[in-house]
C-alpha cells in the first residue's frame, strides 16, 4: 500500500468552482427547510450572489494567473492535475457566468404569466388531471438550485484535465438541464417528450463517451490529457485503440454541440423546454463543450491532429448545410433558431478544425483558440438575447412560437421587434454586428489553416442562412397579420436586461470588437 | 510607385497622404445622410411634418461638401490628389488590422459629386412625387440611408469597408424596391433583387477572403503595392471572383434577371438607384481594382465578353417594352454593359468607363425622373401604348426628356455623344470584336429610344377621356431642367482630355495606340448607324398608327424581347427548379425522419397523446439509431485517412 499523500487542491485558483457548487447545495438545503412563500426570493438571492461571487473571482484568478515553466501559458493545474485553471479556462468560466446571469433573471421573470414562473407548478402532477389544476398557482423554486449545479458542470467541463473528471463534468452539467427541460408550464406534453428524448439520447451518447475513454486509458495508460499526450507522441502501438477512442469520445461531445448527425435531439428539445432554459443551456451548452473539445482535441490530441481534422472537416460541412437547409423549411420560431443553433456549431466547427502548429502562425495571427472563444461570446449574446425575446412574444395560449403570428410584430412593438431583427442580423453576420466579426474570424483561421472546402461551404451556409433570417424579419415587418397574431407582454425588468445585455454585446463586439479580441487573445493557449 | 502590366502600361499604386484641413472633413459627407436615416428612422411619425425637409437638407450639405472638397483638390498638386482619413480601428489583433479609413482620390471624388448632386436632385423631386404617400417621411429615411452607403462604398480604402456599403446599397435597395408592399408585385420584386445579388455578394466574399490570404489584408495601398508578387492563378481568381460581384450589382448577364422587375419600385428610386448610381457600383469595383485586372488578362477578357452579351441583351429587351420604366431599365442595362466594356478594356478604357457612368448617371437620371413626372400625368399608368402625344401636355417634361434622348443615342455635341464614341472607338481598336457588338448596340438604343420617345410624345392622343395629362409641379420640373442642362453639357468633362488627365493618377495612362482609320471615320460610322437605328424606328412606329393593345402575332424575335429574353425561363429551369426539387426532398425526410407528428403535438388532447406515445417510442428510435449512423461516420472518417 502506496502512502496517502493529501492531494493538492490549490483552492486559490479553483474556489469559483466551489461557490457556485456550494450556493447550489445551500439553495437544496433552502428547498427543504424554507417555508413555500419564502423559497422564491431567497433562492434568487443565493443565486444571484452566488454568481456574482464567483464571476468576481473569477476575474481575480485571471488576473493572478502566473506563466508556466514552459512560458507559452499562463496557469496551473488544480485538484491533484484534475482540473486546469488556465487562460482559457478563466475565458469560458467569465463567458458561462455572466450567460448564468441572464438565464438567472429569465428563470425568475413572474410578469409574463400573471405573476407565477414560467415553469410547471409540480412536475410530477399528469397533465389535464386534477392534480395539475391544483398546483396551477405554485412555483418550481427548484430550477434554481438545478441551474447552479448545471452551472457547476459547465464549468467544470472545460477545465477538465483528465478524461474521468471529463465525464463527470458532463454529467453534472447534463442531469440538470434534462429535468429543466421537462418543467415547461405550458404544453407540458410537449416538454416532458423533449426532456424524455434529450435524457434517452443524451444517456446513449454519454455511453459512446465513457467506451472511448476506456479505449484511451487502454491506449496511453493513463487518463490525463498529459500524459495521453506524452503516449500520443512516442507511442506507435495500437492506433486503432487510440483512433476508435478518440471517435468515441467525439460522438458524446458532438452530442452535446448538436453537430450533424448528432443534431436530432436539438429541435425537439430546444421547442419542448422552457423558453428560459432554452436561452440558457443554448448559451451554456454550447460555450462548456466547446471549451472541453477544444481542450480535448488540442491538448491531449494535438499531435494527432491530422487524424481527427478530416473527421471535423466533414461534421463541420454536414452540420452548416443541414442546419442552414433544414431551418429554411420551419414554421415556428423556436425550432428556426433551434436549426441556426445547428449550423453555428458548424461555423464553430470550421474555427475548431482551423488548428495549426505554434511554428505556423504568424505574430499577432488569430489564432483558432481564439476565434472559437470569440465566436462563442458573439453567438451567446444574440441567441440569449434572441430567446429572451420569444418569452415576450405572447398570444392566448402562452408563447406564441408559430412564425404567422409574428406578422406585423415590427408595426405593434417596434422596439422588442427591432432588437430581435437585431439579434437575426447577427446571427446571419451582416457586418458591424458581433456575428460578422465571429464568422470572419473562424473562417480565417480556417483557410489559413488551408481547409478552403470547408470555409467555401461556410460561405455558402452563411448565405443560405441570410434567407430565413430575412424572412422572419420580412414577416415582422412586412407581412400583412392574418388570424390571430402575437402581441408583446410588458416583462419585469429582468428581461429587459438581458434583451439590452444581447443588445449591448452584439452591437459592441461588432463595432469595437478590438477590446475582447486582444482579451481572447490574452488569454493565450491551453496550459499542458 | 508603379506597377507595370504586360501590355507596357503603368498602373499608379494606391499611395494617399494622410487627410489635413478641408480634407478632415470627409467623414461628414458619409456621417450627414447617415444622421439623417437615423433620425427619421428612429424618430418615427414625430417627424412625419418635416421629415422630407431633413432628409434632402442632409443630401444637399453633403453635396455643397463634396464640391467643396472636390474644388480644394482641384488647386493640389497631382501627385498630392490621393487623400486617406483614418477613422477608427475596426478589427486589431496583433500585427493585424482591419480599419475604417476613407479614401478621397480623383475617382472616387467624381462619385461623391455625382451621388451627392443626383442625389439631391431626386431627394427634391422626390417631395413632389411623394406627397401623398402616407409614408413619405420612410422614403426619405431610405433614401438617406441609400445615399450614405452609396458613399461608404465609394470611400472605403479597403474592400471590407466597401463591402459593408456594397451591402448597404442592398438593403436600401431592397426596401426601396418594396416600399410599395402592398402590392405583391412589388413584394416579389424586391424579394428578386435580393436573391440575385446575395448571388453576386458570394463572390464579393470569396473574393475578400483571397484577398486576405494572399495579401493578409483587404487594403487598396497593401494590395495595389504587392499585386505584382500575386501568382497569375490567384490574380485570375480574383478578378473572375470580383466579376461575378459586379455582375450582381450591374445587372449584367448572367445575373440581370432582377432590374427589370426592380422597376415596382417608386420611380425616383429606380432614377437614383437603379440607373445613376448603386448599378454602377460593378463598374466602380472594377475600376478600383485596376491592380487586379491589369494582371491578369483572362479575368479582362472575361469582363469584355460579359459587358458585349449584356450590351445587346439589354438593347434587345429596350426594343420590346411597352412598359415605359422596363424599357428604360433595358437600356440601362444596356449603358452599364457600355461601362464594364470600356473597363474590360484596361487601361485603355477605364477613364472613358467612368466618363460614360458620369454622362449616363446625368441623362437616365433625367429620363427616368421624366418618366415620372409623365406617369405623375397619366394616373401613374405605364404602358406608353395608351400615351401619344404628350409633347403638348407636358412642354416642359417633353424638352427635357428630349435632352436626355439625344444625349443617349450620341447626337452629336450631347454628352453621350462624347462617351459613347469614345468607347466604341477605344474597343474598335483593342477588341474589334466587342467594338462591333458596341456599334450594333448603338444602332439598336437609336431604334428603341426613338421608338419610345415616339410612342409617348408623338402621334395620336391614345389616352382615355378620364385621364388629363398635365404638367407636374415645379418642384419636380426644377430637377429635370438641372439634369437636362447636364445631360446636354456632360461632354465638356473631356474637353481637352480633362477627365482623362484627371483620372490618370488612379487608372493609369495608356500608351498610345493609333487607330486604324482615322477617329473621325470612326466617329461618322457610329453616327450612320445610329441614324439607320432611329430611322428604322421612324419607319415602323412614327409612320404608322400604334395599336393600343400589344399586337400578338408577332414574330419569334418579338416575342423573345418581350420575356427578356427568356432570362427569368433560363434561371426557372437551371436554378429554381432544382433548387425547389432538392428542397422538397430534404424537407419530406425532415418531416418523415425528424419532425413526425411532433410539431402537431402541442395541445393534443390526452387520447391523442396516448397514440403519440407509442409513436414517440419510435421516434427516439430512429433519433438513436442516426446517432449510431453518426458514430459509424465519425469512425469511418478517422479509420479512412489514416489506416
Amino acid at each position: 500500500m502506496g502512502e496517502f499523500t493529501q492531494p493538492l487542491m490549490e483552492y486559490g485558483s479553483i474556489w469559483p468552482l466551489f461557490v457556485v457548487f456550494g450556493v447550489a447545495c445551500l439553495g437544496v438545503l433552502a428547498e427543504a427547510f424554507l417555508p413555500r412563500g419564502r423559497r422564491h426570493v431567497v433562492q434568487l438571492v443565493l443565486a444571484v450572489a452566488g454568481l456574482l461571487a464567483a464571476l468576481v473571482g473569477t476575474v481575480l484568478v485571471g488576473m493572478d494567473l502566473e506563466v508556466t515553466e514552459g512560458g507559452a501559458a499562463r496557469g496551473l493545474f488544480g485538484a491533484a492535475g484534475a482540473v486546469a485553471v488556465d487562460g482559457p479556462t478563466v475565458f469560458l468560466w467569465g463567458m458561462l457566468l455572466v450567460f448564468a446571469l441572464t438565464g438567472v433573471a429569465l428563470f425568475a421573470e413572474r410578469r409574463l404569466e400573471s405573476g407565477v414562473s414560467a415553469f410547471a407548478g409540480q412536475a410530477a402532477a399528469l397533465p389535464g388531471t386534477e392534480a395539475e389544476r391544483r398546483t396551477q398557482a405554485l412555483d418550481h423554486t427548484e430550477v434554481y438550485p438545478l441551474l447552479m449545479f448545471a452551472v457547476t458542470g459547465m464549468m467544470l467541463f472545460p477545465a477538465a484535465a483528465d478524461l474521468l473528471t471529463l465525464f463527470v463534468a458532463l454529467e453534472v452539467l447534463s442531469l440538470p438541464l434534462y429535468l429543466l427541460a421537462g418543467l415547461a408550464r405550458r404544453r407540458r406534453l410537449l416538454s416532458q417528450e423533449a426532456a424524455l428524448k434529450y435524457f434517452l439520447l443524451g444517456a446513449f451518447s454519454s455511453g459512446f463517451f465513457l467506451y472511448g475513454v476506456a479505449l484511451v486509458y487502454g491506449f496511453a495508460g493513463s487518463m490525463s490529457f498529459a500524459a495521453i499526450d506524452e503516449a500520443v507522441r512516442n507511442d506507435t502501438e495500437n492506433r486503432g485503440l487510440l483512433l476508435v477512442g478518440i471517435g468515441m469520445l467525439m460522438v458524446g461531445l458532438l452530442f452535446k454541440v448538436g453537430a450533424v448527425p448528432f443534431q436530432a435531439w436539438t429541435p425537439d428539445v430546444y421547442q419542448g423546454a422552457p423558453t428560459a432554459v432554452t436561452a440558457f443551456m443554448a448559451a451554456g451548452t454550447k460555450i462548456a463543450a466547446f471549451g472541453a473539445i477544444l481542450r480535448l482535441l488540442y491538448v491531449a490530441f494535438g499531435a494527432e491532429r491530422w487524424s481527427w481534422q478530416p473527421m471535423l472537416w466533414v461534421v463541420a460541412i454536414l452540420t452548416m448545410l443541414v442546419g442552414a437547409v433544414l431551418a429554411i423549411v420551419q414554421t415556428d420560431v423556436k425550432r428556426m433558431l433551434a436549426y441556426s443553433a445547428i449550423a453555428h456549431t458548424g461555423f464553430l466547427l470550421t474555427g475548431v478544425l482551423g488548428v495549426q502548429g505554434a511554428s505556423a502562425l504568424a505574430e499577432g495571427q488569430v489564432t483558432s483558440l481564439q476565434s472559437v472563444l470569440f465566436y462563442l461570446l458573439t453567438y451567446s449574446f444574440a441567441t440569449v438575447g434572441a430567446f429572451a425575446v420569444v418569452t415576450l412574444v405572447r398570444d392566448s395560449s402562452g408563447e406564441a412560437s408559430a412564425m404567422e403570428r409574428w406578422a406585423g410584430l415590427g408595426a405593434r412593438s417596434p422596439l422588442v421587434a427591432g432588437a430581435f431583427a437585431f439579434f437575426l442580423l447577427s446571427m446571419a453576420g451582416i457586418p458591424l454586428t458581433a456575428g460578422f466579426t465571429g464568422k470572419w474570424a473562424v473562417f480565417t483561421v480556417a483557410l489559413a489553416a488551408g481547409a478552403w472546402p470547408v470555409v467555401l461551404v461556410a460561405i455558402a451556409a452563411s448565405v443560405v442562412s441570410v434567407f430565413f433570417y430575412i424572412r422572419l424579419i420580412r414577416v415582422m415587418y412586412f407581412a400583412v397579420p392574418e388570424g390571430e397574431v402575437a402581441s408583446v407582454t410588458t416583462p419585469s425588468p429582468l428581461t429587459t436586461a438581458v434583451i439590452v445585455v444581447g443588445v449591448v454585446g452584439t452591437l459592441a463586439l461588432g463595432v469595437v470588437p478590438g477590446p475582447v479580441l486582444d482579451l481572447a487573445a490574452d488569454a493565450g493557449q491551453f496550459i499542458r | 510607385m508603379f506597377l507595370l502590366s504586360e501590355g507596357g502600361a503603368s498602373i499608379p499604386v494606391v499611395d494617399p497622404l494622410g487627410a489635413d484641413g478641408v480634407f478632415s472633413l470627409l467623414w461628414l459627407v458619409i456621417a450627414l445622410p447617415l444622421a439623417g436615416a437615423t433620425i427619421l428612422l428612429l424618430g418615427g411619425r414625430r417627424t412625419d411634418a418635416w421629415g422630407h425637409w431633413l432628409g434632402t437638407l442632409t443630401a444637399v450639405g453633403s453635396f455643397v461638401l463634396s464640391l467643396v472638397l472636390f474644388v480644394s483638390m482641384l488647386g493640389r498638386e497631382e501627385g498630392q490628389r490621393q487623400v486617406v482619413q483614418h477613422l477608427y480601428d475596426w478589427i486589431r489583433v496583433g500585427d493585424l488590422t482591419v480599419s475604417i479609413d476613407l479614401l478621397l482620390d480623383p475617382l472616387s471624388v467624381l462619385f461623391l459629386l455625382l451621388i451627392t448632386g443626383v442625389g439631391s436632385l431626386i431627394h427634391v423631386y422626390s417631395i413632389g412625387y411623394m406627397e401623398h404617400d402616407p409614408r413619405r417621411r420612410r422614403f426619405f429615411a431610405y433614401l438617406n440611408l441609400f445615399v450614405a452607403a452609396m458613399l461608404m462604398l465609394v470611400l472605403s480604402e479597403n474592400y471590407l469597408g466597401l463591402f459593408l456599403g456594397w451591402e448597404g446599397v442592398g438593403l436600401a435597395s431592397y426596401l426601396l424596391i418594396g416600399f410599395w408592399q402592398h402590392k405583391p408585385s412589388a413584394a416579389a420584386a424586391a424579394k428578386k433583387a435580393f436573391v440575385v445579388n446575395r448571388v453576386g455578394d458570394i463572390g464579393l466574399s470569396l473574393g475578400i477572403a483571397l484577398f486576405f490570404v494572399t495579401f493578409g489584408s483587404t487594403s487598396f495601398t497593401v494590395i495595389s503595392a504587392n499585386a505584382s508578387g500575386a501568382s497569375d492563378g490567384v490574380l485570375t481568381a480574383l478578378g473572375l471572383l470580383l466579376l461575378l460581384a459586379a455582375c450582381g450589382k450591374s445587372a449584367q448577364v448572367p445575373l440581370q434577371s432582377w432590374l427589370l422587375d426592380a422597376m415596382e419600385g417608386p420611380t425616383p428610386v429606380s432614377a437614383l438607384i437603379h440607373a445613376a448610381t448603386m448599378v454602377t457600383a460593378g463598374v466602380y469595383l472594377v475600376v478600383r481594382s485596376n491592380f487586379v485586372f491589369e494582371l491578369a488578362p483572362h479575368a479582362q477578357t472575361a469582363v469584355v465578353v460579359v459587358a458585349t452579351v449584356t450590351l445587346l441583351w439589354g438593347a434587345v429587351i429596350g426594343c420590346a417594352k411597352d412598359d415605359i420604366k422596363k424599357a428604360l431599365a433595358g437600356s440601362t442595362m444596356s449603358q452599364i454593359g457600355y461601362m464594364m466594356l470600356a473597363a474590360g478594356l484596361g487601361v485603355y478604357g477605364y477613364a472613358f468607363a467612368i466618363f460614360h457612368l458620369i454622362t449616363h448617371g446625368f441623362f437616365k437620371a433625367n429620363m427616368f425622373l421624366g418618366a415620372g413626372s409623365v406617369m405623375h400625368g397619366m394616373n401613374d399608368d405605364v404602358d406608353m401604348r395608351r400615351y401619344g402625344a404628350l409633347r403638348k401636355a407636358m412642354p416642359v417634361t417633353f424638352l427635357t426628356f428630349a435632352m436626355g434622348y439625344l444625349a443617349i443615342i450620341g447626337f452629336p455635341g450631347f454628352s453621350g455623344f462624347w462617351s459613347k464614341d469614345k468607347i466604341i472607338e477605344t474597343a474598335l481598336i483593342e477588341s474589334p470584336v466587342a467594338g462591333i457588338g458596341a456599334l450594333i448596340g448603338a444602332g439598336v438604343t437609336g431604334f428603341y429610344m426613338t421608338r419610345l420617345m415616339l410612342m409617348t410624345f408623338f402621334g395620336e392622343k391614345r389616352w382615355k377621356d378620364d385621364v388629363h395629362p398635365h404638367e407636374s409641379p415645379s418642384v419636380m420640373t426644377g430637377p429635370l431642367v438641372v439634369l437636362a442642362a447636364l445631360s446636354v453639357l456632360g461632354g465638356l468633362l473631356y474637353l481637352g482630355h480633362w477627365i482623362v488627365d484627371w483620372l490618370s493618377p488612379v487608372v493609369g495612362t495608356a500608351p498610345k495606340h493609333e487607330p486604324p482609320v482615322p477617329a473621325i471615320v470612326i466617329t461618322l460610322l457610329v453616327l450612320a448607324v445610329v441614324a439607320a437605328g432611329v430611322a428604322t424606328a421612324w419607319l415602323l412606329v412614327g409612320k404608322r398608327p400604334v395599336p393600343v393593345t400589344a399586337p400578338q402575332d408577332v414574330s419569334f424575335a418579338t416575342r423573345a424581347a418581350r420575356a427578356d429574353l427568356y432570362g427569368d425561363t433560363i434561371n426557372e429551369t437551371l436554378v429554381i427548379n432544382p433548387g425547389r426539387h432538392a428542397t422538397a426532398g430534404l424537407t419530406r425526410g425532415d418531416r418523415s425522419l425528424v419532425d413526425g407528428l411532433f410539431t402537431g403535438s402541442a395541445g393534443v388532447t390526452a387520447a391523442l397523446g396516448a397514440q403519440l406515445r407509442k409513436v414517440q417510442n419510435g421516434f427516439v428510435r430512429s433519433y438513436a439509431l442516426s446517432v449510431v449512423g453518426g458514430v459509424v461516420l465519425v469512425l469511418a472518417a478517422l479509420l479512412v485517412v489514416n489506416l
